[in-house]
């Protein structure tokens, strides 16, 4: 019997409120971003915008409870911009999204940080203290060392081997330093969006596993923005060490993804992309249940371990409303399967 | 294809232009606010306040009616009120629009949030959009008005789509409102509309979608009506020459912004519609020397002769200081009309623009 949990990978947009009260402390402009040692106000109102995405994540009845990433202000950039071992450069696009982030380039050895496990200790406090009875574990977000290293410069390590390397043993180094969390997105739109070249496919999967071996939680490898490549999507199937590979059913061709999952198998779990995080329009719970069970229906093995169900992409594109709109369509329609 | 630029161009000629040659002036739209112009549009929010919705009318015309003599003291052919009236170029028209709903604010990057519409149900034409403007603004101008609207592939696909199968045909319908703001503006007397599709620059590939789009606008439109449309940063080798067959009248681009590198992609095969040149940096706030600017504008030449040449900042001058957005307006005219002199002269060879003189 497959269990059905409702998930999401993090990134969640800030309160209104704080919007307005961390612009007028930090300032518009790219050197008021996030440095990572932010003063005691700011530290304070993010302590305050944590327990607050913690709370709305209870009160919708998720069954994993992420941090919200509230700080992370160059989106999944955000581990090496605020690296001391990083410097950042102009403002550049996010993906092909009308967002943009700092660019990280990354100047001298990435060693330890502890800036998001900071966070995480944070959010079990959070959690701990939250005035909702319900309850649920924790789910902790990074980038996957594909994208990240996709998305910064190496100022440094000099072949992209090596750098993609570092990368993923930052990563494992940041994950070992986590508190007891029960799931480990690592989010990788990149292997879509820039997929490794031929024959590369197994030092991308390589790089993942190094980051997945470093936490006992279950790993979900989370794609986005379309399927992946056929050849990619069996090597990470095999050598990526995840427990679940995170797979979008709202953009590009789903029926490339049902084919991949046909053809390849799977790993025991899967996470399903199944609300819009970068559209307004609130999916029915019958939408979303039926999505979960057509896709269960078109592939061959008998059922998953479990069934992480979730937005595909973070929810900081959306406005405050549906934001939790969504989070709350997406525990209702898990409720329906179960 | 192109629409027939060489029938609409010479009504924008002062009567008292003082050279043969005649490179239009322009502007792309948006200016700097005056800052009390800010503090009134607060100040309207205020419930505290007794400045109410009337007294925001007047400021806003006080501004309008500002900034289009600054516009003519600088020396423009051609003269907008510098968008005094308007918030932001999605938001403004979402607000007109009847299909769009606000939501709250999205991150852009950082602390930089949009009121992101979204689009909840099709879209219908309400009120005019910029009848009310261009009707106060041609009042108050001697020089011919040119009105910039913003396109239906941006107000497209710069929204949420909740209503629609497909932002394509989201554009096709926004398109069709277009046209009839256009007619509407047409019959008010405008003959200078520019459409702003700052979003093609990010997905080029959608350049066939704005063409359709396009075609749409027009219908109707008569050929003394000038049409441009303005595309800021972008890989413009990603759109060129496929802008060669939009029924446009100019074609407008930000190259001062990146040296010039860009234009041997115009130069094959031959540019169609007039070129509409930036000429001065819209972000960074030095002015440039009237010698510099003379070499920018030479760089048009290099793909139009003279007579299809419009000058232009690259981009709206909004976020500049208000007296470095004048002083590159000042200088950027003062700059044509030497280069004009200059070929009537025979000093600047139109086939070698770039050769000492």
């Amino acid at each position: 019997m497959t269990e059905r949990v409702a998930a999401t990978p993090g990134l969640y947009p800030l309160p209104d409120r704080a919007k307005a009260t961390l612009s007028d402390l930090k300032g518009h402009q790219k050197g008021d971003l996030l440095s990572g040692d932010e003063d005691e106000t700011a530290a304070t109102e993010y302590d305050e915008v944590r327990a607050a995405l913690v709370d709305d994540q209870l009160d919708a009845g998720l069954d994993r409870i992420c941090e919200g990433q509230a700080r992370w202000d160059d989106m999944i950039a955000h581990p090496l911009t605020v690296h001391d071992a990083v410097e950042t450069g102009g403002i550049v696009r996010y993906y092909d999204n009308n967002n943009f982030y700092r660019d990280p380039r990354v100047t001298g050895e990435l060693g330890f940080s502890g800036d998001v496990a900071r966070e995480l200790e944070a959010a079990t406090e959070a959690l701990a203290a939250g005035e909702s009875d319900a309850d649920a574990p924790l789910s902790a977000t990074l980038p996957g060392p594909y994208s990240l290293a996709d998305l910064a410069t190496d100022e440094h390590y000099g072949d992209d081997a090596g750098f993609l390397t570092a990368i993923a043993d930052f990563l494992a180094g940041e994950v070992a330093a986590f508190p007891d969390h029960e799931t480990l997105f690592l989010l990788e739109p990149s292997l879509v969006t820039n997929p490794p070249t031929t024959g590369e496919e197994s030092t991308a999967a390589n790089a993942i596993r190094t980051v997945a071996d470093a936490t006992d939680a279950e790993v979900v490898v989370h794609t986005y923005w379309g399927a992946l490549g056929e050849k990619l999507y069996a090597h990470l199937v095999d050598e990526a060490g995840a427990d679940a590979l995170g797979l979008d059913l709202v953009t590009g061709d789903r029926d490339d993804t049902v084919y991949n999952v046909q053809e390849y198998g799977a790993t025991d779990s899967l996470a399903l992309g199944l609300v819009d995080g970068q559209n307004t329009f609130v999916e029915d719970v019958e939408t979303i249940a039926e999505r979960v069970e057509w896709f269960e229906g078109k592939v061959p093995v008998q059922g998953f371990e479990t069934t992480y169900l979730t937005p595909n992409t973070g929810l900081f594109y959306l406005p405050e409303n549906k934001y939790r709109e969504k989070l709350a369509a997406l525990a209702a329609g898990t409720e329906v399967l179960t | 294809m192109v629409r027939t630029p060489e029938a609409n161009r010479e009504q924008f000629r002062p009567t008292d232009h003082p050279n043969e040659s005649f490179l239009l002036t322009t502007v792309v739209g948006s200016y700097p606010k005056p800052k009390w112009l800010n503090r009134a549009d607060e100040l309207v929010d205020d419930p505290d306040s007794k400045f109410d919705a009337d007294d925001l009318a007047e400021a806003h015309d006080d501004a309008s009616r500002l900034i289009t003599h600054e516009h003519e003291r600088s020396g423009l052919d051609t003269v907008v009120d510098g968008e005094m009236r308007r918030n932001e170029m999605v938001e403004f028209f979402a607000d007109r629009i009847d299909g769009y709903e606000f939501n709250g604010p999205v991150k852009v990057w950082g602390h930089n949030y949009f009121d992101k519409p979204s689009v909840a149900e099709e879209v219908a034409y309400d009120e005019p959009w910029l009848v009310d403007e261009f009707a106060f603004t041609t009042n108050v101008a001697e020089r011919p008005v040119k009105m910039p609207i913003t396109g239906p592939y941006t107000l497209g696909f710069w929204a949420f789509n909740e209503a629609y199968p497909s932002t394509e045909e989201l554009v096709y319908d926004l398109a069709d409102l277009v046209n009839e703001e256009v007619e509407k503006l047409v019959e008010a007397g405008a003959r200078y509309i520019q459409i702003d599709e700052p979003a093609l620059a990010t997905t080029p590939e959608d350049h066939a979608i704005v063409g359709e789009a396009l075609d749409r606008i027009v219908s109707g439109i008569p050929e003394e009506v000038r049409i441009g449309l303005h595309v800021c940063y972008g890989d413009y080798s990603r759109i060129y020459p496929e802008i060669n067959d939009y029924p446009i009248d100019e074609f407008d681009v930000e190259l001062c912004n990146g040296d010039y590198e860009q234009i041997p992609t115009f130069e094959d095969p031959a540019f169609e519609p007039d070129l509409a040149l930036g000429v001065v940096d819209a972000h960074t706030a030095e002015v440039e020397p009237v010698e510099a600017i003379k070499a920018n504008i030479r760089e048009g030449l290099r793909v139009v002769p003279p007579e299809k040449l419009t000058v232009s900042p690259d981009c709206g001058l909004k976020l500049l200081p208000r007296e470095v957005a004048y002083g590159k307006t000042e200088n950027m005219v003062t700059a044509v009309r030497e280069v004009e002199a200059e070929i009537d002269a025979g000093e600047i060879d139109v086939d070698v623009p770039l050769a000492d003189d």
